[in-house]
């Protein structure tokens, strides 16, 4: 690769042309010096020659703008690192033949959407048998337990029951992020399996819309995923993972 | 005009069903009451305020009674004795009580109370109140000039009142005719009402009633900047419903969110308590003239849209005849339904089309709740502002009335100003480009819509009648609605349910009641 593709910038209609467009509201009434402001907000975020395309007042005190403009940055993607699950991925038959070769029992998979995230879109699409987007959830795979404990669940309650249903996976699944909410709770969680000594006993996993698989990483936990993540995925690196721990592994007779 | 055809008989059988499915439930609601009920009729008369500890008196009160003496009498037994004996208002014998000065389970054995009327004029004093704010709002409604599109609802969802007023003037001014304000996650689960203007909270403000007074007295000058009165919302559902409608209609609310179901299937909230204290919200709602909102939208987002669209059907007639037990005028009942097609599937538009109309027809004077795609709903922000564009071509042409806009970052976080905005001109195009389209056409007898419609309402009649067999209880705890099963002794707040004494009174109420039944009457 040359390192003219190497360092690269935003594409409207010629290679590195650095077209870009953004929108936002200012605390402005909606007038010239609104759409000076705009242009100045832009020219400060490396964007040159801005255009305010549109402008609308938000009322008589917040105003609203497009802005289209030519950026100064440009990315090395030499310098990026990316962080993402690694694992291969199976589909649903490919997980039920994995965990029929390498397991003696049932994995017990338990989810809930926990803290005072009261949203269980995320938990559901991953365990709940319809699943989503045509991937069917983790109730209906052979093989694996699936217990969704629902929202608004307790992190105290989440880990007393992964205990009590001997879960060998923990799903933990987080919607709303207001004033990072979902940091403090995620963090309160694995601080509560490290107080009990018990970190090592399951596969601890996260998911939600904000979630991604750096942030797990960061936060202690064994992987995450965001959007368009469905069961398989979930399940594939699981079961994985659980080989790889020597979890519950198939004894060798 | 039908455009449906739908036959009259199967929806009255569906009425019937309904009927017979509220009628077990209000039996069981008649026989009982809550902490959550009691601690309302506290509210009602004039007791207000937290101790030291920031608990509020009510539950200080109705705690105090659980555990020394016999709530099953009722919180009315207790205080029209103490005033009786005491010569002391409500509020005074309340923080005694806070401050250890006072123990009213002196009363426990005394004979069924003959005392009532010395409540009489605390509670008239919140009766004129609530009176005072019924004909200001019917006033107000009167001169706003009358328009026949949907009602465009937005909500604001800051956590911080004062961010909160900021953001609903802004949406008045653009057009916003209802605001909700969205409460704080969590909060349905608290079993009392936090106390005094709040600026922390999570995907939503908290409802309190200085949060209530705030952005109503902002929503009252806006009203008057822009000659048209600015509805607002909030919600009485959780374990503090009857407290919460309580407020509202202390604060001029215009509107709740009041659905035992979502309670019960979303938040895992104890089915007895929850019935108990809908039924006590609903009567207050009427007297009160605040249009509830149903949220049968919410089983969507976990059920296929497609194949369950019968469940939210059940559901609306369910919530129907519930409100009719609560002796609510058909006015008041805002029956939820929701635009949560996939869109991958063909004709999508069509099948929305067939369910809103389906839904019209049935409820002709129901201020019906519209609810915008959500579940459906990506990051791609400008695809999402094309799925809000044929959910409001639906809204406009079947006439829905409180029209819940949708927002293009739905999947991002809870709306910016400019998202509202957006919204708000998306729907305001469209109900114009639109204003008649729905008096222009009429359906293909043979089609696909006509034929959607007649399904979902045959399929929405069977299920009635297995309900009506099984009972409200099982039915939940087979998991009917959203696909979730709860149990009768499951979830939370059923600690806080009691059976009636024998001598147990609560004047209020009876008074709602009496209220209600001539004014039907005089109708």
């Amino acid at each position: 690769m040359s390192n003219k593709l190497e360092l690269i910038r935003p594409y409207g209609d010629t290679l590195n042309d650095g077209k870009i467009q953004l929108s936002f509201s200012l605390p402005l009434p909606c007038n010239a010096l609104g759409e000076e402001a705009a242009k100045n907000m832009a020219k400060k975020m490396g964007i040159h020659n801005a255009a305010v395309v549109h402008s609308a007042p938000l009322g008589e005190h917040f105003s609203f703008y497009v802005v289209y403009g030519t950026v100064e940055h440009q990315i090395n993607i030499k310098d990026l690192n990316v962080v993402e699950v690694k694992s291969k991925t199976m589909n649903k038959e490919e997980v039920e033949a994995y965990i029929k070769d390498h397991f003696d029992q049932p994995l017990v998979f338990i989810g809930a959407s926990t803290g005072t995230d009261a949203h269980t879109v995320g938990i559901d699409a991953i365990m709940n048998m319809k699943g989503y987007n045509g991937n069917y959830g983790l109730e209906r795979y052979k093989g694996i337990n699936a217990i969704n404990l629902g929202g608004s669940v307790d992190n105290e309650t989440l880990l007393e029951k992964a205990i009590e249903y001997k879960a060998d996976v923990i799903l933990i699944s987080q919607t709303v992020t207001q004033k990072d909410i979902h940091i403090q709770n995620l963090t309160r969680f694995i601080e509560l399996l490290e107080a009990e000594n018990l970190r090592d006993q399951f596969i601890v996993i996260i998911g939600g819309a904000r979630i991604n698989h750096g942030l797990a990483k960061e936060l202690g936990y064994d992987a995450g995923f965001g959007l368009k993540k469905y069961a398989f995925d979930v399940a594939s690196f699981a079961v994985l993972a659980l080989n790889e721990k020597k979890l519950k592994r198939k004894q060798l007779k | 005009m039908s455009k449906l055809n739908l036959d009259l008989n199967t929806i009255k059988a569906c009425r019937v069903h309904a009927d017979h499915i509220a009628n077990q439930v209000q039996t069981f609601i008649d026989q009982h009451s809550t902490v959550s009920v009691e601690r309302s009729i506290l509210r009602l008369l004039g007791v207000d305020g937290i101790n030291d500890f920031g608990i509020p008196l009510v539950n200080v009160v109705v705690d105090h009674i659980h555990e020394k003496a016999d709530l099953s009498l009722g919180i009315c037994h207790y205080m029209s004795y103490a005033i009786h004996e005491l010569n002391l208002n409500p509020l005074e014998i309340s923080t005694r009580i806070s401050k250890n000065k006072l123990d009213l389970s002196v009363y426990t054995n005394k004979p069924k109370s003959p005392y009532l009327s010395d409540l009489t004029s605390y509670f008239d004093l919140m009766i004129k109140q609530i009176d005072q704010m019924k004909s200001f709002r019917k006033l107000q409604i009167e001169l706003t000039p009358e328009t026949n599109t949907p009602q465009k609802y937005v909500i604001v969802a800051t956590g911080n009142i004062h961010e909160d007023i900021k953001q609903a003037i802004s949406a008045a001014k653009k057009g916003a005719q209802i605001i909700a304000v969205i409460r704080s996650t969590g909060q349905s689960l608290l079993d009392y009402v936090p106390y005094g203007a709040t600026t922390e909270g999570f995907g939503g403000t908290y409802a309190t009633q200085e949060n209530f007074r705030l952005m109503r007295k902002a929503l009252d000058e806006v009203s008057l900047e822009e000659k048209r009165y600015i509805k607002l919302v909030n919600y009485a559902s959780g374990l503090c419903m009857p407290e919460i409608a309580a407020l509202g209609a202390i604060e001029r609310l215009d509107m709740m969110l009041n659905d035992s179901l979502y309670g019960i299937i979303f938040r895992d909230i104890n089915m007895q308590r929850t019935f108990i204290d809908q039924y006590f919200s609903r009567v207050l709602s009427s007297y009160a003239n605040i249009i509830i909102n149903t949220g049968e939208d919410n089983y969507l987002t976990t059920s296929d849209a497609f194949e369950h669209a019968n469940t939210v059907l059940a559901s609306q007639f369910i919530n129907e005849q519930f409100a009719k037990k609560a002796l609510m005028d058909e006015s008041l009942m805002g029956l939820g339904h929701a635009y949560e097609i996939s869109p991958e599937i063909e004709n999508s538009f069509l099948y929305e089309l067939a369910q809103a109309e389906m839904a019209r027809e049935i409820f002709p004077n129901a201020p019906l709740k519209y609810m915008p795609p959500t579940k459906h709903m990506t990051g791609d922000i400008f695809m999402g502002s094309v799925q809000n564009a044929l959910f409001n071509i639906a809204a406009v042409t079947s006439n829905q009335s409180i029209h819940l806009l949708g927002m293009m970052t739905e999947a991002i976080h809870t709306p910016f100003i400019s998202d509202r905005a957006i919204s708000l001109d998306n729907a305001s195009y469209i109900e114009k480009a639109f204003k008649d389209f729905g008096n222009e056409i009429t359906y293909n007898p043979n089609g696909i819509i006509v034929k959607r419609a007649k399904d979902v309402l045959r399929d929405t009649q069977g299920l009635l009648k297995q309900i009506e067999n099984d009972g409200m209880f099982q039915t939940l705890e087979k998991g009917v609605f959203a696909g979730i099963s709860r149990h009768k002794l499951g979830g939370k707040g059923l600690d806080g349910v009691f059976e009636k004494h024998e001598n147990y009174q609560n004047p209020i109420l009876d008074y709602f009641i009496r209220s209600l039944k001539e004014a039907n009457h005089v109708k």
